[in-house]
C-alpha cells in the first residue's frame, strides 16, 4: 500500500521504498516550480508531436502543390506554404522528429563519454588526471560552434556528421563536472570499505563512483539541450547539417531567407519552433538544477 | 620569486593550450577525405609519380614530424593558400579581422552598458515583476537562434521601418571611399573627417552589434544578478542599512564594488563568446568579417581557409579567456592565495 507517509518515511525498510521516496520528493519539489512545469509541458509536447507526426500533420512534409506556393498563413495552411508549395506546419511537425533525434543522439554520445573521462580522471588522480583534464581543457577552451563547424568541414555535411561534431564539442563540460563531483568524495570511507572488500577499480568507478555523478550530469545535459538545438539549427542554416528535403528547422529558415522580405512566414515559423523548444529545455533544466542541486539554488 | 612563478606557470599553460589547439586543427586537416597528393598530381598519375610526390610533400614522414613541421609553419604565420581567394590565408584573415573586432567590441559595449544595470536592478527587486522580466530576457538569450533574430531584425528595422542600413558594412556607393588606417570603419571615417561615411557605417553596424550585444547581455545580467544577491545577503549590507545609508548607495557603492573584479571574468567570457556568435550573425548580415570568411570557406571546402580561421578564432578565444583570468588573479587578492 503506497501512501504519502510511506513515501516520505525517514527510515525506509527497503531500498525500493527509499528510491521511490526520493523520486516522490523530487517530483513534488519540481511541481512547485511553475516555470519548470511549463518547460516540462513543452518537452512533453515535443515528444508527443514527434511520436504522432504522421497523424498530426495535415499534409505531406516533402510533397507540395506548386500551385499553392508561398501562400500566407490561412485556415488551410496555418503557417503558410514554402517555395515548393509544401505546408510549413506539416514540415515543422516532422522537423520535431529530427530535432529530437539530434538532441538525443548528442546526449547519448557525449554525456557517457564525458562522465567516463571525468570520473576516471577524478578517481585515479595523478598523471591520468593531468593528461585527461589537459585534453578536456583544450577542448573546453575552444568555442563550441567553431569546433563543430571545423569537424563538419572535415567529415562532410549531413545529419550524422553534425551529430558527431556537436558531440565532440559537447563532452568536455560533462567531464569537468563529473571530475569536480568525484573530488568531493574520492577519499570518503564508503569507497575505502568497497576497496577493502576487494572490488576492482573498474567496478568501483562503474558501480559506485559514476552513479553519484549522474544527477549533476543530467542537470547539465538538460541545460545544454538548448545550446545543442541552437548549434544543430545553426549547422542546418549554413547547409552543413540535415540536407534537403529533410524538414530540419534550421535548414528551413535558411530556405526562407531568400524571400524573407515578402514572404516572412517561411523563415519565421520554424524559428518559433526552435525558440519554444529551446526555452522548454532551459526552463526545465533550471528547475531540475534547483531540485537536484540545492547548493546552486541561490546562484540565479 | 613569488611573482615570477605564477607568470611562468601561466605562460606554460597558455603554450600547452595553443599546442592543443594546433593539434586539433592538425587532426581535422588529416581526417578530410580529400587526398592531398591526388589533388596535386591528378587521379591519372602513375603510382611512381604518386609516391614520389607524396614523399616530396613530406606526407611519408611520421605524424610527429609532420605535426612539428605544421607548428613551425604556423609559428611563422604561414597558413597555406586559400583555394577560393587564391591569396595566402594569413593575409585574408588579417584583412577580415578588423570588421569582426569592430562589431564584437560594439556588441560587448552594448551588452555591458545594459546588462550590468539590469542585473543590479534585478537583484534589488529579487522575486518581483522586474526580476522576472529580466530573467525571461536572460533565458531568451539562451533559446533564440542568433541567425533567426538577425533575419527578423533585418525585416523589421531595415525593410519595414528603414531605421538602419542593410547587410554589409557601409552603403555600396561609399564602399572603398574610406582609406584604411585601422580597418575599423567607424574610426577610419572619423580620422578622415568623412561624416557621411561615418553615419552610413554606424547605421550598418548598429543592428548586428545590438543583436550580438543582446546575447552578451543575457549572460552578463544573469551573472551580475547572482553576484549581487550574494553580496546583498552579507552582514555588512545589513549594517549599512541599519546605519541608514540610502538604498541606491548600498546597491552601487557597497554591494556593486566588490563584484567588479568578478565581472571582469564574466565580461571576458562573453566577449570571447561574441566571436562565436559573430559567425552566424556575419553570415546573415553579409558582414565581411572572419565568421563570414569561415562559413564561405566551409561551403567551398576550402580547408586551408577553414583551419586558418578556426585557428585564429580559437587563439583569440583562448587569449581573451586566459587574459581575463590573469587579470582577475592580479586584481583580486583572494584569488592569489
Amino acid at each position: 500500500m503506497i501512501t504519502r507517509g510511506w513515501l516520505l518515511s525517514d527510515d525506509p525498510e527497503t531500498r525500493m521504498q527509499a528510491r521511490l521516496g526520493v523520486s516522490y520528493r523530487l517530483a513534488r519539489d519540481l511541481m512547485r516550480n511553475p516555470l519548470a512545469m511549463v518547460g516540462l509541458m513543452i518537452i512533453l509536447a515535443l515528444l508527443l508531436v514527434a511520436a504522432f507526426a504522421p497523424w498530426l500533420a495535415p499534409y505531406s512534409p516533402v510533397e507540395g502543390t506548386l500551385a499553392d506556393r508561398l501562400q500566407p498563413p490561412s485556415a488551410a495552411h496555418w503557417m503558410g506554404t514554402d517555395e515548393l508549395g509544401r505546408d510549413i506546419l506539416s514540415r515543422v511537425i516532422y522537423g520535431a522528429r529530427i530535432t529530437l533525434m539530434i538532441v538525443l543522439l548528442v546526449a547519448i554520445i557525449s554525456a557517457p563519454l564525458g562522465l567516463l573521462i571525468g570520473t576516471v580522471a577524478g578517481y585515479f588522480g595523478g598523471w591520468v588526471d593531468r593528461v585527461l583534464m589537459g585534453l578536456t581543457d583544450i577542448f573546453l577552451s575552444l568555442p563550441r560552434l567553431v569546433l563543430a563547424l571545423a569537424f563538419v568541414a572535415a567529415l562532410g555535411p549531413g545529419i550524422e556528421n553534425a551529430v558527431i561534431a556537436i558531440a565532440i564539442a559537447a563532452w568536455p563540460v560533462y567531464a569537468r563536472i563529473a571530475r569536480a563531483e568525484v573530488l568531493t568524495f574520492r577519499n570518503s570511507e564508503f569507497l575505502d570499505a568497497i576497496r577493502m572488500q576487494g572490488a576492482s577499480r573498474l567496478r568501483i568507478i562503474a558501480r559506485h563512483v559514476m552513479p553519484l555523478c549522474i544527477s549533476s550530469t543530467i542537470v547539465r545535459v538538460t541545460l545544454d539541450m538548448a545550446g545543442i538545438i541552437l548549434t544543430a539549427a545553426g549547422l542546418g542554416f549554413l547547409g552543413l547539417g540535415a540536407q534537403p528535403p529533410l524538414p530540419e528547422w534550421g535548414a528551413m529558415i535558411s530556405r526562407g531567407r531568400s524571400f524573407i522580405l515578402d514572404q516572412w512566414w517561411v523563415a519565421t515559423m520554424p524559428g518559433f519552433a526552435i525558440v519554444i523548444v529551446s526555452l522548454g529545455f532551459c526552463l526545465f533544466g533550471d528547475g531540475l538544477r534547483d531540485v537536484l542541486d540545492p547548493k546552486q539554488r541561490s546562484r540565479g | 620569486m613569488t611573482r615570477v612563478l605564477p607568470a611562468a606557470q601561466f605562460l606554460l599553460t597558455l603554450a600547452v593550450t595553443f599546442l592543443g589547439l594546433l593539434a586539433i586543427t592538425f587532426v581535422i586537416g588529416r581526417v578530410v577525405p580529400i587526398d592531398p597528393v591526388v589533388a596535386v598530381v591528378g587521379d591519372r598519375a602513375s603510382i611512381e609519380t604518386y609516391n614520389a610526390t607524396k614523399e616530396a610533400m613530406g606526407l611519408d614522414d611520421p605524424l610527429v614530424v609532420q605535426f612539428a613541421r605544421y607548428v613551425g609553419q604556423v609559428a611563422q604565420g604561414e597558413l597555406g593558400t586559400s583555394v577560393s581567394t587564391g591569396r595566402p590565408v594569413a593575409e585574408d584573415l588579417a584583412r577580415v579581422f578588423p570588421a569582426t573586432f569592430e562589431m564584437a567590441t560594439l556588441g560587448i559595449i552594448i551588452g555591458v552598458a545594459l546588462g550590468v544595470p539590469m542585473g543590479v536592478f534585478a537583484a534589488a527587486r529579487q522575486g518581483r515583476m522586474a526580476d522576472q522580466i529580466i530573467r525571461v530576457i536572460g533565458l531568451a538569450g539562451y533559446a533564440i537562434p542568433a541567425f533567426w533574430l538577425g533575419l527578423i531584425g533585418l525585416v523589421i528595422f531595415y525593410a519595414h521601418l528603414r531605421w538602419v542600413g542593410g547587410p554589409g558594412r557601409i552603403d555600396f556607393f561609399l564602399d572603398g571611399m574610406v582609406p584604411t588606417h585601422t580597418g575599423l570603419l567607424l574610426v577610419d571615417s572619423l580620422i578622415d573627417g568623412n561624416l557621411e561615411a561615418f553615419r552610413s557605417a554606424l547605421s550598418h553596424i548598429i543592428l548586428p552589434a545590438t543583436i550580438l550585444g543582446f546575447f552578451a547581455l543575457a549572460y552578463i545580467a544573469r551573472m551580475t544578478r547572482s553576484f549581487m544577491l550574494e553580496q546583498l545577503g552579507q552582514e555588512f549590507i545589513t549594517t549599512a542599512r541599519v546605519k541608514g545609508v540610502p538604498e541606491r548607495l548600498i546597491l552601487w557603492r557597497h554591494a556593486f564594488r566588490p563584484i567588479r573584479v568578478q565581472l571582469i571574468t564574466v565580461i571576458g567570457l562573453s566577449y570571447a563568446g561574441l566571436l562565436e556568435g559573430s559567425v552566424m550573425i556575419e553570415t546573415v548580415f553579409s558582414w565581411p568579417g572572419i565568421g563570414n570568411y569561415l562559413t564561405t570557406a566551409l561551403l567551398n571546402a576550402d580547408m586551408n581557409a577553414v583551419l586558418g580561421a578556426t585557428l585564429v578564432i580559437g587563439a583569440v578565444f583562448v587569449g581573451i579567456n586566459k587574459g581575463s583570468d590573469a587579470l582577475y588573479r592580479l586584481l583580486d587578492p583572494r584569488a592569489r592565495a
